[in-house]
């Protein structure tokens, strides 16, 4: 090399590592902001929906008064099962407090606990009829706005008319707190029960339990279906063939489509021509495989064509069949990419909503799926249901069921890592 | 360093295969044999017989052809989209592009080891054993393993992996790689082996082993290697053919083509004119 050279090369080496650094900050900056996007993000949805996985609790001294319960010394289990225990709480919180007056404050006062006091004192009293005519200390659910009052969720210094709890209330409140007959305690209730009209009462097992079953029928169908198709156009189909071109694009073009047409589809063919009833398991399965498809496919492929193709040589020329050659070789060395395909599309299956809309799993249900076709909803929905809620209280369950969707997003991706590492084949 | 200008050794007339290409004992013989790539012409006219037990090598420049004939022999081209054959491939005195002709069958008979060793990602023995699996060579799990450890040992392997044989095939060395190969062609016992540049990706020593066991293996199967290494020809083959672009220009003794070709374009070749 010539002195020349080497001056020119000198001259515009120090610019050279100067680009090279400003595109490592580039790098580093844009790095940091996403996880500044994603840490405010996570810190928000903690923040709102930790609460809910606590929940406020009211003691009350309970007469559990035969006469109340209109109830004679002979009574059927039917007659146990129908008395009149709404009065016994009633009649309960009234000696609590005496003193109201007025139907607005009686009301107010009935109340302070949940709707569902009825039912856990019926059940209660039906497990032992001998607390009949007796005087029991017991914890009931407390009413949403009292939840949220405990969890700092109003203001005491706003105005009276501004505030879901009046003063009178906020007496009330003030006294329970002080007699100790308020307190917070782990909300079991929100993983056991399912969507409810009262807040305090909502849970998401429904939502679970029919996410489970959607993915269920959407994995059963879609990674037998996807992988077959992948396995067939990559290995077996001809190549260079206008009609494996055309089902190509279209694959690919698939994948681009809104979800909200694959749900508007499903309303049409599955439920309008087939008749496979709205609002179950079965057929958001069935919509979120269509979605769920194309990504398999084209993931199985990518997986299937990164495999050496001197595999294929070798078991060729032991003289496999083609069958064979795919079945013993190339798809165990293309699993560990076809498992991760899948998972990735059944994680986004699990979180989507819009086409689950047009299929009617957007209803109201009270009740946990008991299997595929019964009416069920699934926890992205759920989500979008509670958000559109009304209630103070539905705002931190709306985020506490995000950070349970999540939860299972996060679980499926830890899998998907764990069987790409066991599947995983030196060459 | 060529002179460009000097090459006009391309413009030498190719017309006939020069030189002994016919034998009496063959084991394999074409005739007429063209191959396509597509529209391309890959193989013009070649005419050659392969002898029992031996071991003929393949020579010739990159690109002439040497690898789609060989490969041919056991129909692996019918795997490559746009491929196509004409003339006569007999084995044995049987068509193998035959309509009925099985090549599944076909390539039990004639073995295949390739120029980059292709282990399975499985361990040692199901390495070996996947073959003889496949056309139930053995009936349980005893002869199984007997086979496993005849073919190992016929490879010039078994001594270094005896302890290892349940570890992946990928684990070994290059050279050992190739030597599992090979030891997994010959579990199935085949007719014949072809190899495809068997050596060119291993350092001197490793070569040094698969040649000898070339030999040896000679005195059971009949081989045919294409190699780059005119030495290596020299060294293992009883014959060799030249080929150039596309055109089988000599078939001779292997000592007549390395000392005395009759071909211009095989001397210019051997004498290292070009290539």
């Amino acid at each position: 090399m010539t002195g020349n050279t080497t001056e020119i090369i000198k001259l515009k080496l120090a610019k050279r590592y100067a680009k090279e650094k400003r595109f490592k900050l580039y790098g580093i900056s844009a790095i940091a902001v996403s996880i500044a996007f994603l840490l405010s993000l996570l810190i928000n949805i903690s923040v709102t929906g930790l609460p809910a996985f606590q929940q406020t609790y009211i003691n009350i001294e309970v007469d559990i008064d035969s006469k109340l319960l209109k109830l004679d010394s002979q009574y059927s289990e039917q007659e146990l099962f129908r008395a009149n225990y709404s009065k016994v709480i009633k009649q309960s919180l009234k000696t609590m407090f005496p003193g109201v007056k007025g139907r607005k404050q009686k009301r107010a006062l009935r109340q302070l606990v949940s709707k569902s006091a009825i039912y856990q004192l019926r059940d209660f009293v039906i497990d032992n009829p001998s607390v009949i005519n007796t005087r029991q200390s017991l914890w009931f659910l407390a009413r949403d706005d009292v939840d949220v009052f405990m969890k700092g969720g109003i203001d005491r210094s706003l105005p009276e008319s501004d505030r879901r709890l009046k003063d009178f209330q906020l007496v009330w409140v003030d006294k329970l707190l002080a007699e100790n007959r308020l307190e917070k305690r782990f909300n079991v209730s929100f993983f056991t029960e399912s969507d409810s009209r009262e807040p305090e009462q909502a849970g998401i097992k429904g939502a679970m339990i029919g996410s489970l079953l959607t993915m269920l029928v959407t994995m059963l169908l879609s990674f037998p279906i996807g992988v077959s198709a992948a396995i067939y156009l990559e290995e077996f189909a001809p190549k260079n063939n206008k009609w494996v071109d055309l089902i190509e694009i279209n694959i690919n073009n698939l994948a681009a489509v809104p979800s909200i047409v694959f749900g508007l589809l499903g309303l049409a063919v599955f439920i309008g021509l087939f008749g496979v009833p709205r609002s179950v398991p079965l057929i958001g399965g069935l919509v979120l495989t269509l979605m769920t498809l194309p990504t398999i496919i084209i993931t199985s492929r990518a997986a299937l064509k990164a495999v050496p193709p001197s595999i294929r040589e070798a078991a060729l020329g032991l003289g496999a069949s083609r069958v064979q050659t795919t079945f013993h070789h190339v798809v165990p060395a293309a699993m560990p990419g076809i498992l991760t395909g899948t998972i990735i599309g059944m994680a986004q299956a699990l979180g989507e909503t819009a086409p689950l809309l047009m299929i009617g799993m957007v209803a109201f249900i009270a009740d946990v799926p008991q299997g595929i076709t019964d009416p069920s909803t699934v926890l992205p929905v759920q989500i979008y249901l509670w958000s559109d809620s009304p209630e103070r209280a539905f705002t931190e369950r709306t985020s506490a069921a995000i950070m349970v969707l999540l939860g299972f997003l996060i679980v499926m991706n830890f899998l998907a890592v764990i069987m790409r590492k066991k599947f995983e084949k030196k060459w | 360093m060529i002179d460009i200008e000097k090459r006009e050794e391309f413009d030498i007339e190719i017309d006939k295969t020069v030189g002994k290409p016919f034998i009496d004992d063959a084991k394999f013989s074409t005739r007429n044999v063209d191959v396509f790539y597509d529209d391309k012409q890959a193989i013009f006219d070649a005419n050659i017989d392969i002898g029992k037990n031996q071991i003929i090598a393949m020579i010739g420049p990159s690109g002439c052809g040497k690898s789609t004939f060989l490969r041919c022999l056991n129909r692996m081209n019918d795997t490559i989209q746009g491929c196509h054959i004409s003339g006569d491939i007999k084995l044995d005195n049987e068509d193998i592009y035959h309509k009925h002709q099985d090549p599944v069958l076909l390539r039990a008979r004639v073995g295949m080891v390739f120029q980059k060793p292709n282990p399975f990602p499985k361990s040692i023995y199901d390495n070996v054993a996947y073959g003889a699996k496949l056309h139930g060579l053995a009936s349980n799990k005893i002869e199984l393993d007997e086979l496993v450890e005849k073919s190992l040992i016929r490879a010039g392997l078994f001594k270094e992996v005896k302890d290892s044989l349940h570890k992946p095939g990928t684990g070994l060395s290059g050279g050992q790689q190739q030597r599992l190969c090979i030891a997994r062609t010959i579990a199935i016992d085949p007719e014949v082996i072809l190899m495809d540049e068997p050596t060119s990706a291993l350092d001197p020593i490793a070569t040094a082993v698969i040649e000898e066991l070339m030999i040896d293996l000679s005195k059971k199967y009949t081989i045919a290697i294409v190699t780059h290494s005119m030495q290596q020809a020299a060294r293992v083959s009883q014959r060799t053919a030249y080929f150039h672009m596309g055109h089988l220009v000599e078939v001779n003794d292997t000592n007549t083509v390395f000392t005395n070709p009759e071909h211009q374009l095989t001397e210019n070749y051997i004498t290292g004119r070009f290539g």
